[in-house]
């Protein structure tokens, strides 16, 4: 049980892409697909997130190192712990995950729109975004109402 | 040959600074070219753009083979905090193929783009191009990880959105580019879980350091799991068998000039991310790394040479043939990752560079073809021999150097891949790199016969002559082809300096 | 640059340069003739030059380039290349009188691109003879195989097109798959693949990966038409008679048989052939091949097709000769080459002749013809019994040391093979001249001409030619057996540039 909370954190992220991936290549729609995508993507948010969380370790804001703050802060620490990783101070959590996802945020949101667009045009292409329609559309004609030089 | 060590090709101040110049002239090119009013003027800024890069690549390949490797410091934040750019052998290589290529692409553009895609949106899709460039040049100049997962979307995106505006003239393009969009996506979030894997157990993100770190670290749950991640997502990428299901499609309906950087260079970064990783983050006779190269690489890439040549063998639709062909080829590199040591890796970096200008003469002289008509499958271009003698002759010279002619660039690097083979004992890929270069003699001479030695079907359109801007360039890349054939000094020496780099890291 | 290098760079080039002539002047056909004439007399005399040069001691080699490092594109004239080079660019020449008078006795379309292909053909063979290395050796027998395409396909036929693809097919498969890989091998192992005397290999491979290596290169040598990849010869001999002559009897299967003959000399050497175990099972491949072509032979009705299946026959025993463990079969094997050729050619030329000036083809419609074509016919029945090796012909000594090298080698199914071949030989041949000389009367007797004035008289004089070597070569068959010894030695002689 305490093993189950202690990697929760993981747990979600295997589900998360799990099912995300799932949707991805069950769905025929493609709208569906992009949903799948976009939450294949957020399961490597949770994850990154995950790994920066130090145990004990607060925002990743500095404080100043002799702050009655700072001295709160590093109060709340256990002390075995501090003496097992000689931890002097306050411990911060790791920002770098952070600004990692923030890109891969971005990128996804890059993608999801490119993605969306493309739906879009399959649209007014082929009149459907169903998959099984497209594939056998694209089988017979391939000019379509919108399309010519 | 002049050695390159000797040349001193632009002044110091702007060689200081080529390798970043490189990746950032393009991105500033690109806003330019969005911006621009007209097809005209977005064309002359995305040439200027291209020679400007070309110029700063060969700048930092000659600086490379003065001192090794090239270290740029971005931003002042030194490594392993900061991010570097770190340009090798075997990078500066690339540079050189992609920039090139991208320059000859964009001379290209001039002409295929008026067939094929909208006037009014000719500014956005340079512009498009552009941005690919710049991804792409980022991705093998850069020295830390994730900044490789920035550039490898940079271009991917681009190439989604590039491929889909092949949409105007063949609707197939539009699923085809969804498709690869999803796929591709798939394969670079893989890549990212990957890197976090690595970055949870090393604590960096600097690949010379990462290498360091995980020499020291030894094997873990998380460093095989990263392993597993990144090889897969790089694998979508690369187009390793059976991961390849978005290329057929992406490369058949998207517009000419969009397959012919693909395949001339996409897949080609996503092979050197692969290396890099496989030989120079992982450490050597890893677990994780031999069991992967014997048991996993080996079959999968000889499985893709083989099955992939004989569906382009079966394939009517030229540039689904061209397409399954480069699966094929891409496995045909794997197969010399896999026969591993020194001499193995530097014939498949040798192959990649022959690969990717092969491909680009044979896209670019089928682009020049199909201006004229619309001409998709093998039998629509019987006779076009007779009517468009010097295209089909660029694109002879790139058929013979995919099938392995003597004095050609492709045949040099078929010859040392076997001999590595030979020499590293793994005498079934071999075996399988012969059979391999048999069925491309097949489905290139069917595509050859019918092109020169068949009459037109009566009442077919009869094709022109490619514009001069078509056929100049792409006998120009089939000219880099049969030169490297020759005397392949240049390649030679870059790729066996990257494989040695590659296996002993220098920071 | 010294003369051994000029003169490879003009072998090379005369050829080339001729093409490109011959193309430039097409429209002009007694030019075009005159230009090939000139074009085989010109080279019979640089090969000439280099024969001499070799048989003095200088040495004649130059490197043009060297794509990759220990890959070098080199040139180096021995012996048996240059004895090669000197039966090639001699024998075009009379084979260019020959062609002439056939392509214009018969009219025939394309003889342009005709005589381009010849000369690139024989581009193909210069590179082949003074090849250094079998890198280079290989690129010019690539080159050789496409210049030859054309050829083989002239009549644009059905039946030429599907020959054409069988042709290519085998060929090009057999040194993609087989050759080429065997190349690679020997590279790998010994990091180059230039011709040493004694053997590259020797002293530096296992018996197994030699074996290997020895059926890769000699079953990769398609052009030797060893079984099973023999197919091509017959399928090919719906070319014209002039194809058939030169390329099919000379240029061509020669190359093949000289790859054999240089691989076993130059790339194993005799000690190493001596202890590969597939040079054992070559041994009775090739013996298979003698008997079961010479029966087939037998069965032909078609004379071209018959010569085929001769050639086959002949060939293997030059294969033989080289996987022989004993080095004079390496001479025997070079001294057979030459005689069959001139033999071979002969035969051909007689049953080209005899197609221009009656369009007859099949044997059993021969009977009696000699009557109106004793020239021929007589000619027909010299080579005839050059082929079988009856005194006083030439290939009476080759045929000599071919069987003394076997006894030698203690190889008995080798020589009873030999023997089998000779006495069918006979009867496969000569009877079809002494039919057609002899016989009181038959269908052909009074046969119409359909060429006026029966065969052309260029033909008449190419013919009595080659028949005049097959019998003044015996003269000096032993100078050319110690011209040639050096090929079995274990080293050099040290030879100034």
């Amino acid at each position: 049980m305490s093993w189950f909370i202690a990697n929760f954190n993981y747990i979600v992220v295997v589900i998360l892409m799990m099912t995300g991936l799932f949707i991805i290549f069950s769905s025929a729609n493609l709208i569906r697909r992009m949903i799948g995508l976009a939450l294949f993507q957020s399961s490597t948010g949770l994850f990154y997130i995950s790994l920066s969380k130090v145990s004990g370790g607060t925002a990743a804001i500095v404080v100043p190192p002799d702050s009655a703050e700072a001295r709160a802060l590093a109060a709340q620490l256990d002390p075995a712990y501090v003496a097992a990783f000689g931890v002097k101070g306050v411990v911060y959590a790791n920002p770098l995950p952070h600004v990692l996802i923030l890109t891969a945020i971005v990128v996804g949101v890059a993608t999801l729109a490119v993605g969306l667009a493309i739906a879009v045009r399959v649209r007014e292409a082929y009149g459907t975004v169903e998959a099984p329609e497209i594939d056998d559309l694209g089988r017979s004609v391939t000019e379509g109402p919108e399309n010519g030089r | 040959m002049i050695g390159l060590e000797t040349l001193y090709v632009a002044p110091a101040s702007l060689v200081a600074h080529a390798p970043i110049l490189a990746i950032v002239i393009p991105l500033l090119g690109a806003c330019a070219a969005g911006l621009s009013p007209g097809g005209r003027s977005a064309w002359m800024i995305c040439v200027a753009t291209a020679v400007f890069t070309a110029w700063m690549s060969l700048a930092t390949a000659c600086e490379v083979m003065r001192q090794d490797a090239v270290v740029y410091v971005l931003g002042g934040f030194q490594p392993p905090l900061g991010i570097t750019l770190r340009v090798d052998a075997i990078g500066a290589l690339l540079g050189l193929l992609i920039s090139v290529v991208g320059l000859l692409a964009a001379v290209v553009s001039g002409h295929s783009l008026v067939a094929e895609i909208r006037k009014e949106k000719h500014s956005l899709f340079l512009s498009g191009f552009l941005l690919c460039q710049a991804g792409l040049i980022g991705i093998v100049y850069t020295g830390d990880a994730f900044n490789a997962f920035v550039c490898l979307e940079i271009s991917s995106i681009g190439t989604y959105a590039l491929v889909a505006s092949g949409g105007a003239s063949d609707r197939r393009a539009l699923p085809a580019a969804f498709n690869y969009l999803i796929l591709g996506t798939i394969g670079a979030t893989f890549y990212v879980i990957g890197i976090g894997f690595i970055y949870g157990a090393t604590g960096t993100l600097n690949m010379v350091d990462m290498a360091a770190r995980l020499a020291a670290h030894g094997q873990s749950a998380p460093v095989h799991a990263g392993f597993a991640f990144i090889m897969v997502g790089l694998g979508i990428k690369a187009a390793m068998f059976p991961l390849h299901g978005w290329l057929p499609g992406a490369y058949a309906y998207a517009p000419s000039l969009i397959t012919l950087l693909l395949a001339a260079t996409a897949t080609k970064t996503a092979i050197y991310l692969m290396a890099r990783f496989l030989f120079e983050v992982f450490p050597d006779g890893a677990a994780a790394s031999e069991v992967f190269l014997t048991w996993i690489l080996g079959p999968l890439a000889a499985a893709g040479l083989i099955v992939c040549s004989l569906q382009a063998i079966f394939e009517q639709d030229i540039r689904r043939a061209l397409a399954f062909s480069s699966v094929a080829q891409v496995g045909f590199i794997l197969l010399g990752f896999a026969v591993g040591g020194d001499q193995g890796l530097s014939a498949s970096l040798f192959f990649v560079v022959a690969h990717g200008l092969i491909k680009g003469v044979l896209f670019m002289a089928l682009g020049g073809l199909t201006i004229g008509i619309r001409a998709r499958r093998i039998v629509d271009f019987a006779g076009i021999g007779r009517d468009a003698p010097w295209t089909v002759l660029a694109f002879s010279v790139g058929a013979a150097s995919l099938v392995g002619t003597p004095l050609t660039m492709g045949f040099l690097a078929k010859w040392q891949m076997i001999e590595a083979a030979l020499a590293g004992e793994r005498y079934w890929i071999a075996a399988v790199m012969v059979a391999g270069s048999a069925l491309t003699l097949l489905y290139v001479g069917r595509i050859l016969e019918v092109m020169m030695f068949r009459e037109p079907a009566p009442g077919a359109p009869r094709a022109k002559e490619a514009p001069a801007g078509v056929i100049l360039p792409a006998l120009v890349l089939g000219g880099i082809s049969i030169w490297f054939g020759v005397d392949s000094s240049l390649p030679g020496q870059l790729s066996v300096a990257g494989a040695a780099g590659l296996f002993g890291v220098r920071p | 640059m010294n003369t051994g290098e000029l003169l490879i760079l003009l072998v090379l080039g005369l050829p080339l340069f001729a093409a490109l002539l011959t193309y430039a002047v097409g429209s002009m056909p007694d030019v075009r003739e005159t230009l090939t004439l000139v074009a085989g007399v010109a080279l019979s005399i640089v090969t000439i030059s280099i024969f001499v040069r070799i048989g003095q001691g200088y040495d004649v080699s130059v490197t043009l380039v060297e794509p990759a490092p220990g890959l070098p594109v080199l040139f180096r004239v021995e012996p048996l290349g240059a004895l090669f080079a000197v039966m090639a660019s001699v024998l075009w020449s009379v084979n260019s009188l020959f062609s002439i008078g056939y392509m214009r006795g018969r009219r025939e379309a394309g003889q342009t691109r005709f005589y381009v292909c010849f000369a690139l053909a024989m581009f193909g063979v210069m590179g082949i003879a003074t090849a250094g290395n079998l890198f280079t050796l290989f690129i010019f027998y690539e080159i050789l195989t496409f210049a030859t395409y054309p050829l083989v396909t002239h009549s644009g036929t059905l039946a030429a097109q599907r020959s054409g693809r069988i042709y290519l097919l085998t060929l090009v498969g057999a040194s993609v798959f087989l050759l080429l890989p065997g190349i690679v091998g020997v590279q790998a192992v010994a990091g180059s693949t230039s011709f040493e005397p004694g053997g590259l290999l020797n002293g530096r491979i296992s018996d197994v990966y030699g074996s290997i290596l020895l059926l890769l290169l000699v079953f990769g040598s398609a052009k030797a038409a060893l079984m099973p990849l023999h197919g091509w010869l017959p399928a090919a001999m719906v070319a014209p008679a002039p194809v058939s002559a030169l390329l099919h009897a000379v240029a061509v299967v020669k190359a093949g048989v000289f790859t054999v003959l240089k691989v076993s000399a130059y790339t194993f050497g005799p000690d190493l052939i001596a202890t590969l175990t597939s040079a054992t099972w070559i041994l009775w491949v090739s013996a298979g091949t003698i008997v079961v072509a010479s029966f087939v032979a037998l069965r032909r009705e078609d004379l071209k097709a018959r010569l085929a299946w001769s050639t086959v026959g002949q060939l293997a025993y030059i294969v033989s000769a080289a996987m022989l463990p004993v080095a004079s079969g390496l001479v025997a094997g070079g001294l057979h080459m030459l005689f069959h050729a001139v033999a071979k050619i002969t035969l051909f030329m007689c049953a080209g002749a005899i197609y221009v000036a009656t369009g007859v083809g099949r044997v059993t419609d021969m009977v009696a013809l000699g009557r109106r074509m004793p020239w021929v016919f007589s000619v027909f029945l010299v080579a005839a019994l050059a082929i079988t090796g009856l005194p006083p012909t030439a290939i009476m000594w080759s045929k000599f040391l071919l069987m003394s090298s076997s006894f030698e080698a203690g190889q008995w199914l080798t020589a009873g093979a030999f023997v089998v071949s000779s006495l069918l030989s006979l009867v496969y041949l000569a009877p079809v001249a002494l039919w057609a000389l002899f016989a009181p009367a038959g269908a052909s007797a009074d046969r119409e001409f359909i060429h006026p004035g029966g065969t052309p008289a260029t033909i008449i004089v190419s013919l009595c030619i080659t028949a005049a070597g097959c019998i003044l070569l015996s003269l000096v068959a032993d100078r050319l057996a110690d011209y040639l010894a050096p090929m079995a030695s274990m080293t050099l002689p040290e030879r100034a540039p």
